[in-house]
């Protein structure tokens, strides 16, 4: 069963548990204690500007929010139903066009029921972010099966 | 068309103004045209609509989209609201963004609106909501300042 956690397991399960991920290829990049790295690779269908191709925040959004609810499996060792429950954005600097963008994220706090998450998003260097964001997150939000189960039955039966 | 001239994309923002033809945003700005989103103007309101894509999905399970699309969608419906409504030849350029999820967001089609809170000369900021089948039932909101100038 998948609740190892090394980063081929965890692409699996991205890719067919999660759909936008895939479908905008975002990749698990590193892993360890302080949290988990992903990476969107640069494509000019996500440019927010279509003079410069400077990618548009939503993108941002999605690999940031992807990498915190990760960081939440990564700490807890575990796949349990997870929501979103609020998210703040600083964009404070444009992507540059071209380049890949990571996304560190780091589960904080938790508490039975919350986890408190920071996640920094940037080309090569975390002391130059393109944007930084705090967010948390509800636990066993929903009464359904967990992410790797879920990724393994879809993959069984497509 | 990520080759468009600065000219050339200001000429065309200034076009869609004149026209208040709002949907053909969408087909200037790469990310809109991969989120589908189309925008219709009913009275005096502007409402953008996403619509159902499996792509989206973040939890196949329930199924619900991802946060992240929502959050980039009523992004979008901020920053297509700036363009139709204040008097910008620019994109202006978001300075931050906080969504609250509200309610699951189901495999639908989804609206949002937005509202110009404060529209100051340098900073703007926004309040936009988005809903599913019932506009009482908020999935998401938002609230977010630009900068215009």
């Amino acid at each position: 069963m998948s609740d190892s956690f090394d980063i081929s397991q965890i692409q699996a399960i991205i890719d067919t548990g999660i759909p936008q991920c895939g479908d905008i290829g975002v990749k698990v990049h590193a892993m360890d204690e302080k949290g988990v790295t992903m990476m969107l690779p640069y494509d000019k269908r996500f440019a927010g500007d279509p003079v410069r191709g400077v990618l548009h925040g939503g993108v941002i959004t999605t690999l940031i929010d992807s990498a915190s609810g990760m960081c939440i499996y990564v700490k807890l060792k575990k796949y349990i139903p997870i929501a979103t429950l609020d998210i703040r954005i600083d964009y404070l600097k444009p992507a540059t066009p071209g380049e890949d963008l990571l996304a560190h994220a780091y589960c904080y706090k938790m508490t039975k029921q919350i986890a408190f998450v920071r996640s920094v998003a940037y080309h090569t260097d975390p002391d130059d972010p393109v944007a930084n964001s705090v967010s948390t997150f509800m636990l066993r939000s929903s009464p359904t099966k967990p992410l790797n189960v879920a990724s393994e039955e879809i993959k069984a039966t497509s | 068309m990520s080759n468009l001239s600065a000219e050339e994309f200001q000429a065309a923002v200034l076009k869609v103004k004149e026209d208040r033809d709002w949907s053909s945003i969408s087909t200037l700005i790469p990310y809109f045209q991969y989120l589908g989103m189309e925008l219709e103007e009913t009275g005096e309101e502007l409402i953008c609509r996403l619509p159902r894509n499996e792509r989206f999905v973040g939890n196949p399970v329930l199924p619900a989209l991802h946060g992240g699309i929502v959050g980039a969608f009523l992004e979008s419906t901020a920053l297509v609201h700036m363009l139709a409504t204040q008097d910008v030849t620019r994109l202006p350029k978001i300075i931050n963004i906080t969504v609250e999820y509200l309610r699951s967001a189901k495999l639908e089609d989804s609206y949002a609106a937005a509202v110009i809170t404060k529209p100051g000369r340098r900073v703007a900021n926004m309040r936009v909501r988005a809903w599913q089948s019932d506009r009482n039932k908020p999935i998401a909101t938002a609230s977010a300042n630009f900068l215009v100038s």
